[in-house]
């Protein structure tokens, strides 16, 4: 079932059309992941469908309801964290989190629960009274995010939730997104993480200029190029990128202590590279050969850097 | 979605309002430090009686802390970001500035009865009239209300929308028969009759001197006509430049 639903969706500023005639659909227990470079209009996009930017033209059904004509309704459904927004800095997690059950008009003994809950699972609990302008920035967007959770959303917009994190951080709120897709819920995450993206979406939408280019599986998307086939080689000792100029390497790039070798003929190019091992004494740590991955796909579509 | 549970929503911004903004500098200085300094400068070395001074502390006591929180709230949260993630919730825009409003009104209200409980103290019981509980209801409802509308410009700098509110309502607060009781101005007294603030003050002579310009009905019922053109006015203006704000 379709829990967000987007037709002909348009926002026009000034003469600028920031989002361009979109459509898209989320279903329930779906991630869809949304990509692109900034001012691509995906924060607009968000803004459009939680109903804080009115569009130009076009629709969004937000779990059966038009988010323009029903409002309220739409947004009983959603849980958000946008970007840039913050907590109430003077409050306490608490504080923020049983505001939040008031606002969703949770009654009171549920929201104190519902509270208590969120508040161990992202392991605030031992700060719950002290106030947001106190806490990490870690922390700080936890309570973001279990701000979102407060009403079992039962659709997710995600707005760069983990922009700026440490690991720790990321990778909790990373489970509890998968958590909430795995409950049910339709989630549409916004991240310029694209390892991100692969990892947790179902479907990817890359927009640029405002529009959708393409929309589709991760490894569907991956497939659509054909020609970025790589090995990526690690030697015990430094190596310069000329020394592997081979032929049949298209391109050289380097990646921490790896080199990573374009080619079209991985099998043609290995060979090569033990030989340059063995003449060297230079010994190979690890090997691998990479097909093209999701930000060969993005920068391909978008011309630009993630 | 059904209204009673809009209202328990505005209760609920309401409540967050209070915890927040009652500590803020602003609050303190426009909403009680500055009436204080004022009444004191009025009253300090002149032969004035309790009765003539009361009416007027208790509106320009009611007049500054119910408009001083309002202001504050619409730019702090536009500068904070937390509006966008309030908006978003399933709570109305006029819920959101109802909210805001009564808690302005609760602030108002609570400071100016600690002034009218003093005032019972020194001067009796007598001056505690319908018309005068009426009116302070209904004025720290318009004075919240005139709070509210002063912030309604697009701004996310709390001091330009305090630059503003100052503007406004100084000159308001010096026309509307606080120093000067309204039978003893002279034409200027036209002009008295466009705040909303001297409807309330000649109420308060009437509870407290027994002396009044207008009969106790006018001033409750321009206060009543004040108070929702204002409440109205601030939904509206708030509602058209929201989207300016992300």
């Amino acid at each position: 079932m379709s829990m967000i639903e987007v037709s002909n969706l348009t926002k026009i500023f000034n003469s600028l059309r920031a989002v361009d005639t979109i459509n898209f659909d989320v279903q329930r227990g779906e991630i869809l992941g949304l990509l692109g470079p900034n001012g691509a209009g995906k924060t607009t996009t968000i803004r459009m469908l939680t109903g804080i930017l009115k569009p130009d033209e076009g629709t969004a059904i937000i779990g059966g309801y038009n988010i323009q004509k029903n409002p309220l309704e739409a947004k009983q459904l959603m849980g958000i964290v946008p970007e840039m927004a913050n907590a109430y800095i003077d409050l306490s997690p608490l504080q923020n989190l049983l505001l939040m059950g008031e606002l969703y008009g949770i009654p009171k003994n549920v929201r104190k629960e519902k509270a208590d809950q969120l508040l161990t699972l992202f392991g605030m609990h031992k700060r719950q009274h002290d106030k947001v302008k106190t806490l990490s920035k870690g922390l700080h967007q936890r309570v973001i995010v279990a701000m979102a959770l407060m009403n079992d959303s039962q659709v997710l917009f995600l707005d760069e939730p983990t922009a700026g994190l440490d690991v720790e951080s990321t990778r909790l709120i990373r489970s509890i997104i998968k958590k909430s897709k795995d409950s049910g819920a339709a989630v549409l995450l916004t991240t310029h993480n694209i390892q991100e993206a692969d990892q947790l979406c179902d479907r990817i939408a890359i927009m640029n200029y405002g529009k959708i280019v393409a929309i589709e599986r991760p490894e569907r998307l991956k497939r659509t190029i054909k020609s970025s086939t790589s090995v990526e080689v690690a030697f015990s000792e430094a190596v310069e990128k000329n020394q592997l100029q081979f032929k049949d390497v298209n391109k050289i790039e380097t990646r921490g202590d790896r080199l990573r070798l374009y080619t079209d003929k991985p099998e043609d190019v290995i060979p090569l590279l033990v030989e340059y091992s063995n003449a060297t004494q230079n010994k190979v740590l690890s090997l691998n050969t990479l097909g093209p991955d999701l930000e060969d796909v993005f920068v391909r579509l978008t011309g630009g850097n993630p | 979605m059904r209204i009673l549970e809009q209202l328990k929503r505005s209760l609920a911004v309401a409540k967050k309002d209070l915890l927040i903004y009652f500590l803020k500098g602003p609050t303190i200085i426009f909403g009680l430090l500055l009436p204080s300094f004022l009444f004191v400068a009025f009253a300090i070395g002149r032969e004035l009686s309790t009765t003539f001074l009361l009416p007027g502390l208790l509106g320009m006591t009611l007049f500054f802390t119910t408009s001083a929180v309002g202001p504050v709230i619409a730019p702090w949260e536009t500068r904070m970001r937390t509006l966008e993630r309030l908006v978003s919730t399933p709570i109305a825009l006029w819920g959101i500035i109802l909210g805001d409003i009564i808690a302005s009104f609760t602030f108002g209200l609570f400071v100016t009865g600690v002034v009218l409980l003093v005032g019972v103290i020194v001067l009796g019981t007598h001056i505690m009239t319908v018309s005068l509980l009426t009116g302070t209801v209904l004025a720290a409802f318009c004075f919240s209300s005139l709070g509210l509308l002063l912030s309604s410009p697009p701004t996310n700098d709390p001091s330009r929308i305090m630059m503003l509110s100052t503007l406004v309502k100084f000159p308001m607060f010096l026309i509307s028969g606080i120093f000067i009781p309204l039978a003893e101005m002279n034409t200027a007294r036209v002009v008295s009759y466009m705040s909303p603030l001297t409807y309330y003050v000649d109420l308060s002579r009437f509870s407290v001197q027994k002396t009044n310009y207008f009969d106790p009905t006018v001033n409750l019922a321009a206060l009543f006509g004040f108070t929702v053109f204002l409440c109205v006015a601030a939904m509206i203006l708030h509602k058209r430049s929201l989207t300016e704000r992300f």
